[in-house]
């Protein structure tokens, strides 16, 4: 089925700026999406698969695994016999289907392996082929909550552990985690909401202009997808330059001690828990910095990300009338007016 | 209902289910409000004739492996190899789902319908196998709810027609039939069905002066339009397609009437008009006119929306609930069935299933397959040896939902000087609930009558916001609150949760039940009271009043319930307290 592109999504520029955070690092630790019915929400993830640089895998491989990477880390590798030859795949974009059965997640014996031929073998699963890419699970708080916890669990060590019927593997699993869903069908756990990285709020567009576009673009791409495709095409491969060469420019960006201490400043108003917001807010900047094109994080990159990386981490206060991205705002205008 | 007016909805119907059956995924469904009877026979009929593809109903209590396909079980066994079989999903594809009972769909399946409208295919990855299907179904959802239920919004949303067939008399003859040559005949030109610019706007410009939140209505709308295009032989969308769609898709979704409306005559007579609030939302919307294409299309789709806008939304309005857009349907059935199953499954273990307990075949046999060939006496044979040692159970882990239904007192004697403090000890209950995964309820009770503030819900934003419109002021009504709380406890011990009610009141009742039979109101109470311990009801009640009295003592102990006075209502003990009787069960 034909993807919708991405850059033919109208408005919904937070939503668009932390999935093309996400791309250029990988490491700001997932995104976590919530807001109302037909925003476009699974639209835009699913559309990431469309222009996401390729990348290089060891041929064969059903890890995906980076030619340069050890080959002892990966389990298919490390049997493998003779030179390791590389192919270029497009990144994996998993959608984790609902209904999902664990086995199926984390992988389990190959039970047609088992049948005919007696052998016991490992059967990879969802978590494999999302390594060194992203999986994507739409009504995240409708999933049961043990393969939630599995799935966080897995994100944050970057390694999946399989030990069940005399199987014992461990395979590389390194990919940004993607959940949407409508807080109206029941609230996530709140003790998972800080383990996302960036967090955002979508909202219905109530601009008449902007939904017209909307549903203009979106007719004409249901009734004919492959010239809806055409014409987008190009402004699609100038979003996926775009951020192959923000990628690449992320090393070169510079993040000085002043950012530092200003973005440690605004946790510390915001009495954020841990450590985990300051790490993600420095490294979203400076991936804001990047797609930019700058080459030094400054206050604006940092008040351009605040929200995203924070809203979800305020001590949880569930009733306060004041919407925690308020507080935010209100305490980016206090840090930054000093 | 006017004759003629049964005539309209009968037209209705038939032309949804030709606007449906023309593609049935394009359209997405349609939602038919219909009693059990002739009327929802006759409806299902014409699905069952016009639909050209296969037309499959959907039970309540099928299973995530029925709905989605999984491992092809006797042949898996028989062939000795993996086979993957299609769900009734996958069987559905090109032709149409019928859904009874729509308003009683549980969440996990209104999650899977949902995932195969927006995507057209189906991948599963379930029981040791994994595929992906094309899955282009409709949905036609029959949904027989009373005012309080209805189908849930994320299925309803994505079905583009929604036709009230619930007033048509069950004698009434249809004024028409749908028409499959015509159909047909639609299908071949539907694509190259074109829609002006101008009209894409009318319809968005409509779907926003009637407050039709999503995105997805103005785009049905637009695929309804075109469609009917089609139907009429036309090969370009014209005011009438445009008024079509707005009658079936955007009227029966308005959550406001727009600003030209002249307001129904018999809801004008005893309604006060619309707050405030809501028309200001309205004005700044833009009305038709303020650089609108072509004001007259504009005034002629309005008023064509209009004549589909349900009955009860000016009701609505003036009670403030027009966004009743909550999921009443929150794993309702789900949560049922969960409990007769035994809880949520938590993996498996070996061991011979006992009675009660059910077998999962799927691991059994992964248990199994590793020794197929040591135990195979005869080579040749493909059949699977399954022994006792590799029998897998699945493991459920117990655990009831608790609810806990507030009973607030928001009368003139207990309110006025408690409410705001009240509400403070709800919020805090409200905060644990809310970490503990328990549902609540809000009932309030003043002036004559109790009311329903909110249904059991897990969603704090929901649960916040009734709260802040909660009013005070009026009489005591005890009796008809106590009534309240306890019919919610049982419709949720109905559906396996466990509840708990949570009385705030000083215990004064002053207004009776209609037609007592010269009992005074606190002794109305008392009995309600009694009513509420009968039924086993754990209940907890908070004297609010500035000094204990004797009559909320005698209430509490009627009911059974634990008694707190809190002169000063300190919202922590309250939590603890509640906590304590949720987690003693």
């Amino acid at each position: 089925m034909a993807l919708f592109p991405f850059s033919a999504i109208v408005g919904q520029d937070e939503l668009k700026l932390a999935l093309e955070i996400a791309v250029v690092d990988p490491s700001v630790g997932g995104v976590l999406v919530f807001g109302d019915r037909g925003t476009g929400k699974s639209t835009a993830v699913r559309a990431l698969a469309g222009l996401l640089p390729r990348m290089r895998v060891v041929t064969g491989c059903p890890y995906h695994c980076d030619p340069s990477s050890d080959p002892m880390a990966c389990p298919w590798c490390q049997t493998a016999t003779g030179p390791r030859v590389s192919s270029e795949v497009s990144v994996p974009v998993v959608d984790l289907p609902l209904g999902a059965t664990e086995d199926r997640v984390v992988g389990a014996l190959d039970l047609e392996a088992a049948l005919t031929r007696g052998e016991r073998t490992f059967s990879p699963g969802l978590l494999a082929r999302a390594n060194r890419g992203f999986l994507y699970i739409d009504e995240v708080n409708l999933l049961p909550d043990h393969v939630v916890d599995l799935l966080l669990d897995v994100a944050a060590s970057g390694e999946n552990v399989v030990e069940r019927e005399g199987i014992s593997v461990r395979h590389p699993a390194r990919f940004v985690l993607i959940g949407s869903g409508n807080p109206e069908e029941g609230e996530l756990r709140p003790q998972l909401l800080d383990r996302f990285g960036l967090c955002l709020e979508v909202k219905t567009p109530q601009d008449l202009a902007m939904r017209v576009e909307v549903v203009k673009r979106r007719t004409s791409f249901d009734r004919d997808p492959a010239a809806f495709l055409g014409r987008w095409a190009q402004s699609e491969a100038a979003t996926t330059t775009r951020l192959s060469e923000a990628r690449g420019r992320l090393r070169e960006v510079n993040v000085a001690d002043a950012a530092i201490v200003r973005a440690a400043t605004l946790c510390q108003a915001l009495g954020t828990d841990g450590l985990r917001g300051e790490l993600t807010l420095m490294r979203a900047a400076r991936a804001a910095a990047a797609l930019a094109g700058d080459t030094e994080v400054t206050d604006a990159h940092l008040k351009q990300v605040a929200t995203l990386a924070l809203r979800h981490r305020l001590r949880r206060n569930p009733l306060d009338e004041v919407g925690s991205t308020v507080r935010v705002e209100r305490a980016l205008a206090e840090a930054f007016a000093a | 209902m006017d004759p003629l007016d049964v005539d309209a909805r009968w037209a209705d119907a038939a032309l949804a289910i030709e606007l449906l059956a023309i593609d049935p995924w394009l359209a997405g469904g349609v939602v038919f409000k219909a009693w059990p009877g002739p009327v929802r026979d006759q409806v299902c009929a014409w699905v069952t004739a016009t639909v050209s593809g296969p037309v499959l109903r959907l039970p309540l209590h099928i299973t995530d492996d029925r709905l989605l396909g999984g491992l092809a079980l006797t042949q898996t066994l028989q062939r000795g190899e993996v086979v993957l079989e299609k769900g009734l999903l996958g069987q559905a594809d090109g032709g149409v789902l019928l859904v009874p009972m729509a308003e009683r769909l549980p969440t996990n399946l209104t999650a899977l319908l949902a995932a195969a409208l927006d995507q057209g295919q189906l991948t599963i990855e379930r029981d040791g196998v994994g595929g992906l299907f094309p899955c282009r179904v409709g949905v036609v959802a029959l949904d027989e709810g009373l005012e309080d239920e209805a189908t849930p919004v994320a299925l309803s949303e994505r079905l583009a027609m929604h036709v009230d067939l619930r007033e048509v008399t069950p004698r009434s003859e249809p004024s028409r039939q749908p028409d499959a040559t015509r159909v047909v005949a639609a299908r071949a030109r539907l694509a190259k069905v074109e829609v002006a610019d101008a009209l894409v706007e009318v319809l968005c410009q409509a779907a926003l002066a009637l407050g039709v939140p999503s995105v997805r209505s103005p785009l049905l709308a637009v695929a309804i339009a075109r469609a009917h295009a089609a139907l009429e032989g036309r090969v370009a969308v014209e005011e009438d397609d445009v008024a079509v769609a707005a009658r079936l898709v955007l009227g029966p979704r308005a959550t406001r009437l727009p600003e030209s409306a002249p307001a129904p005559d018999d809801a004008a007579n005893d309604s006060p008009p619309p707050p405030d609030d809501e028309r200001d939302g309205a004005d700044d919307d833009g009305g038709p006119g303020d650089e609108g294409p072509d004001v007259s299309t504009a005034e002629v789709v309005l008023a064509a929306a209009r004549s589909a806008i349900p009955p009860d939304v000016l009701e609505l309005l003036t009670v403030g609930r027009a966004q009743r857009t909550g999921p009443r349907s929150t794993g309702k059935v789900g949560a049922a069935r969960a409990s007769t199953l035994g809880g949520r499954p938590a993996g498996n273990r070996a061991g011979v299933p006992q009675p009660g307990e059910r077998l999962n075949v799927v691991e059994t046999l992964r248990a199994a397959a590793p020794w197929q060939r040591l135990r195979r006496t005869d080579a040749s044979s493909r059949r699977v040896e399954v022994r006792k040692d590799d029998l897998r159970v699945k493991r459920f882990v117990q655990r009831t939902e608790s609810v806990v239904i507030f009973c607030v007192d928001a009368s003139g004697s207990s309110a006025l000087q408690r409410l705001a403090e009240a509400k403070g000890a709800v919020e805090q209950v409200l905060g644990d609930c809310y970490v503990r995964r328990d549902h609540v309820a809000l009932v309030a009770f003043r002036g004559s009558l109790a009311t329903l503030v909110l249904p059991p819900t897990r969603s704090l934003a929901r649960a916040r916001k009734c709260l802040a419109e909660l009013a005070g002021g009026g009489g005591t009504p005890m009796a008809a609150g106590i009534d309240a709380a306890t019919g919610l406890a049982l419709e949720a011990r109905r559906r396996g949760r466990s509840p708990l009610v949570v009385m705030m009141t000083d215990g004064r009742a002053n207004v009776g039940r209609p037609g007592s039979h010269g009992l005074s109101p606190q002794e109305e109470a008392l009995r309600s009271a009694r009513l509420l311990r009968a039924q086993q009801v754990r209940a907890l009640f908070l004297d609010t009043s500035p000094r204990p009295r004797p009559q909320a003592r005698a209430l509490a102990l009627e009911m059974g319930a634990r008694y707190l006075p809190l002169p000063h209502l300190d919202a922590r003990v309250v939590s603890s307290q509640v906590q304590g009787l949720t987690e003693a069960k």
